[in-house]
């Protein structure tokens, strides 16, 4: 990943009279092409040479050979493997993903079902994650190796370490079993599924606009828990960079300076270190919701979650290519348009980085 | 690990929980894996959870009865006869039977889907095939008389048993000729649309299949045997065992479907639970490779078969849901034998591998899938081999890469589950039976994938699926369980029971001996 701390200091190309922008612009989209083009080739071929015959999640384990042989040549998996990449790659171009053959839908469908629950479930999570993790992280800097400090890393050892399968069982346990504060696995009560049209595939957000609040309440019952599980997960992690970071700035001479001019310890912390810490944090942030969105494949399973991690993986257990590599771009895509969304923020809260662009 | 987080779990649990009755009165809802499920097209599908789904949605000409598997009763038949050729099997039509869009199911239909199994050539086909019936020869073979006749004209004169046993078979449900015509795609016989449709005369109309998510149907108000009392059944995919319970006890879910021993224990002692359990026609084996120059020898095939604790396994992690059964055949099905010759010897199995050669002991690998139970018995089959001088390396892989391997004949030992493909014995006859060991061989049985070809048992095999009279044919297959015995590469040790845990206000609910007979139209809620 290319999420580096610093921005990048463009250099102008001299005499060439190829406005900035463009040459900005033809050179990100050479860069995705590459990044798109290396990834599906990677995928494939890690796809094509896994020991597992393909057919047998199309046909099944007792269809007589002849069956067998006649669906491998139908498909195509006869063919040499460059071929059968350039015809895929091909197909991909003209916006065909082909069809999963563990679900018996084309994959552009499959995947407009799963993103949407992993995307709901990630976004609540990583704003969980960001809202506790920053301010913990920060306090434990300031109270460093005080028991402030301690208690932030034992909640943020324990969050990091600790197997979320267990945790999403405990918290079923609890909350769920016991305390009856949330609704159980799935994304929905049965007899709330299928009542609102589907717009956007996020249920929260569908309920809004149809306004049912019902299956609205419905819906924040049964994400509250595997997405907190998740934000539990990103904010141990951002809770200790973020402490890393602001230790390290807290030790530089302009806080020390800052102080002496006599600025109010909140406005030392909070304005002056921590606006430094931004930009590095903003990548952490960036990356932890980004394998967020890859999907949680245990948290999903506990929690009967139908997402995109879930997906991916017991398609590629079965050698259903077709859903594997239609999953990779969107994780891919989902990477570089964090990617693209953080270089923007930089410019946003660092105006060294706005000056260069 | 483990052991320490369900101890967790359970103390947890210890704090007791009380059951709301959160589901409606006229919704069934289940948590249930069905992740296998990759078509609902009766004439394509071949999985074991699509056959539940079908025999609740779908009928078929006959069906066994499930007190007696060995009787054949008629459901879209309403009676049959066989020529005395013992090649001709005529049904008769019964009256009055509606489809789901309103049409009348006539003989038309029965041979519309008939010929559609041969035409769409899918997994399923072989089910009729074998019979005799062909693309080429299904004018004459497979024929509508009349609305209420239909002719089926096998290839030869088999037991009746045999092909009524193999026409049970979910495969056969009768679709919808004119529904399923109106859908039709570039010639494709409505596969695309009957992959996530249905188009049958069943008590339950498909309304939407998600995978790996849910599955639902609805009533179907004109069912021919009295409209159903449920208006809708839901199955839910719950992956996870302890997610399943939890689901139960607090009542979102009326019924819980894999539960292990240890999941099923506590529910005992709750008062709004009760546990149902059926034997099923699943068979869990080892595969021994006779390309393996130890396992070519058959002393050390017979030490392995002492080498397996049995007992041990079912009464401990697979108690409640396996029983032992060291034969390739499932009790209750006609010829059936439930001695067990086998136990644990190490003493007689040493002796066994020191006869063949081997008095050093062997070293040899086993192809295992990493999930529960397979994962589980591996372990203490390695523990127990070891007592003998068998040292095992378990090489664990997820299930589609370790049957990849099996069916390239690849494997030392593979450790696997068998399901009935119909319930006749000659289904399982792939365990005995191979014609043609080489590797371009047509049909590829377990005995081929084994390596392992033996004339006496095929031909007996053979012979046995035109026996007419029941009480030689049980006799045949009783020789030839003792015959496997004594040489066949296989380690038969246990056959699955499925249990399922429901709410005591469920009335007339009941597992069926196979999937294609877990039954709904009956079932109530108080």
């Amino acid at each position: 990943m290319t999420g580096s701390p610093q921005p990048v200091l463009q250099q102008n190309n001299g005499g060439i009279s190829i406005p900035p922008f463009l040459s900005a612009l033809t050179r990100l989209i050479f860069t995705l092409a590459l990044t798109f083009i290396g990834l599906l080739f990677v995928t494939f071929i890690i796809g094509r040479v896994v020991p597992i015959d393909p057919l047998l999640s199309i046909v099944g384990d007792r269809a007589p050979t002849d069956v067998v042989e006649r669906v491998r040549e139908e498909l195509g998996l006869n063919l040499p493997l460059w071929r059968q990449f350039l015809i895929y790659a091909a197909n991909v171009l003209q916006g065909d993903f082909g069809v999963s053959t563990l679900t018996a839908n084309p994959v552009i469908v499959d995947i407009k079902r799963f993103f949407p629950a992993t995307f709901e479930l990630a976004t609540v999570g990583i704003i969980i994650g960001i809202l506790f993790g920053v301010p913990l992280g920060v306090i434990a800097a300031t109270k460093q190796n005080r028991w402030p400090d301690q208690v932030v890393r034992i909640v943020s050892l324990a969050g990091y370490s600790a197997p979320v399968f267990w945790l999403g069982l405990i918290g079923l346990l609890l909350f769920y079993a016991k305390l009856d504060w949330v609704a159980g696995p799935g994304r929905l009560d049965v007899f709330y599924d299928d009542i609102v049209p589907v717009v956007t595939g996020v249920i929260i957000i569908d309920s809004v606009i149809s306004g049912d609040w019902d299956v609205f309440r419905n819906a924040v019952s049964h994400l509250i828990l595997p997405a907190s599980l998740l934000g539990y997960f990103s904010l141990a992690y951002i809770a200790r960079m973020t402490r890393g970071f602001m230790l390290e700035q807290l030790s530089q001479e302009y806080i020390t300076t800052a102080r002496v001019k006599g600025l109010s310890e909140t406005r030392v912390v909070w304005r002056h270190a921590f606006g430094n810490v931004l930009i590095p944090l903003i990548t952490v942030i960036a990356l932890s919701y980004a394998s967020l969105l890859e999907g949680s494949v245990l948290t999903e399973t506990v929690f009967a979650w139908p997402g995109l991690g879930r997906y991916i993986t017991n398609a590629l257990f079965a050698a259903d290519m077709n859903a594997v590599l239609g999953g990779t771009i969107v994780v891919g895509a989902v990477f570089v348009g964090l990617n693209l969304l953080s270089d923007m923020l930089y410019r946003l809260v660092d105006p060294r980085a706005r000056r260069v662009s | 690990m483990k052991n320490t987080l369900s101890i967790t779990l359970v103390a947890l649990l210890l704090w007791s929980t009380s059951i709301l009755a959160a589901t409606p009165k006229d919704t069934l809802v289940q948590a249930w894996l069905f992740d296998d499920i990759i078509t609902m097209d009766p004439q394509e599908m071949f999985e074991i959870s699509t056959f539940e789904i079908h025999a609740n949605v779908y009928d078929t000409l006959v069906i066994f009865d499930l007190d007696d598997t060995a009787k054949i009763v008629g459901v879209i038949a309403q009676s049959w006869e066989v020529g005395d050729d013992g090649k001709t099997y005529t049904f008769k039509i019964r009256d009055g039977i509606k489809f789901h869009s309103g049409n009348v199911l006539t003989a038309h239909d029965v041979e519309f889907s008939f010929r559609r199994m041969l035409q769409m050539d899918a997994s399923p086909a072989f089910l009729l095939t074998d019979l005799g019936p062909s693309v080429d020869n299904m004018e004459d073979t497979v024929k509508a008389v009349d609305d209420n006749t239909f002719v089926l004209t096998v290839g030869d004169a088999f037991a009746p048993s045999f092909v009524l046993n193999v026409l049970t078979a979910a495969n056969f449900s009768i679709v919808d000729k004119n529904e399923v015509l109106a859908h039709e795609k570039d010639g494709d016989m409505g596969n695309e649309w009957l992959k996530t449709n249905s188009a049958g005369s069943g008590p339950f109309i498909l309304k939407s299949w998600k995978p790996n998510e849910s599955i639902s149907v609805v009533r179907f108000d004109d069912y021919w045997r009295g409209t159903p009392p449920l208006n809708r059944i839901v199955w839910r995919h719950i992956g996870e065992s302890t997610t399943q319970r939890l689901l139960l006890e607090k009542g979102d879910v009326d019924i819980a479907r894999n539960l292990p021993a240890d999941q099923l224990d506590p529910l005992k002692e709750n008062p709004e639970l009760a546990i149902t359990s059926t034997p099923q026609g699943t068979n869990y084996y080892l595969g021994l490779n006779v390309r393996n120059e130890y396992f070519a020898k058959e002393k050390v095939r017979q030490a392995l078969k002492y080498l397996v604790d049995y007992d041990a396994m079912t009464q401990t992690f697979l108690r409640d849901t396996f029983v032992v059964n060291q034969t390739f055949l499932p009790y209750g099905f006609l010829g059936s034998v439930e001695d067990t010759p086998f136990g644990f010897d190490p003493a007689k199995a040493k002796a066994l591998l020191t006869e063949a050669g081997y008095p050093d002991g062997i070293s040899v690998t086993m192809d295992t899938r990493n999930t529960w139970p397979v994962m589980d018995m591996a372990q203490a089959i390695q523990a127990t081999f070891k007592e003998g001088g068998v040292n095992l390396e378990i090489l664990p892989a997820d299930g589609k890469t370790t049957l990849t391997k099996y069916r390239a004949r690849k494997h030392d030992i593979y450790i696997g589950r068998w399901g009935v493909d119909y319930f006749d014995p000659n289904s399982n006859a792939v365990f005995a039976a191979n014609s043609d060991n080489s590797d371009e061989a047509k049909s590829k049985p377990l005995a081929w994938r084994n390596s392992w070809q033996d004339e006496t048992l095929t031909g007996l095999a053979k012979g046995l699926v035109m026996e007419k009279d029941a009480a030689k044919r049980a006799a045949g297959y009783n020789d030839m369980i003792r015959q496997h015995w004594k040489r066949a590469p296989f380690v038969m040790m246990f056959q699955q029971v499925e249990a399922a845990a429901y709410n005591k206000n469920l009335q007339n609910f009941r597992l069926g001996p196979s999937a294609d007979t877990n039954f709904y139209h009956t079932v109530s809620k108080q």
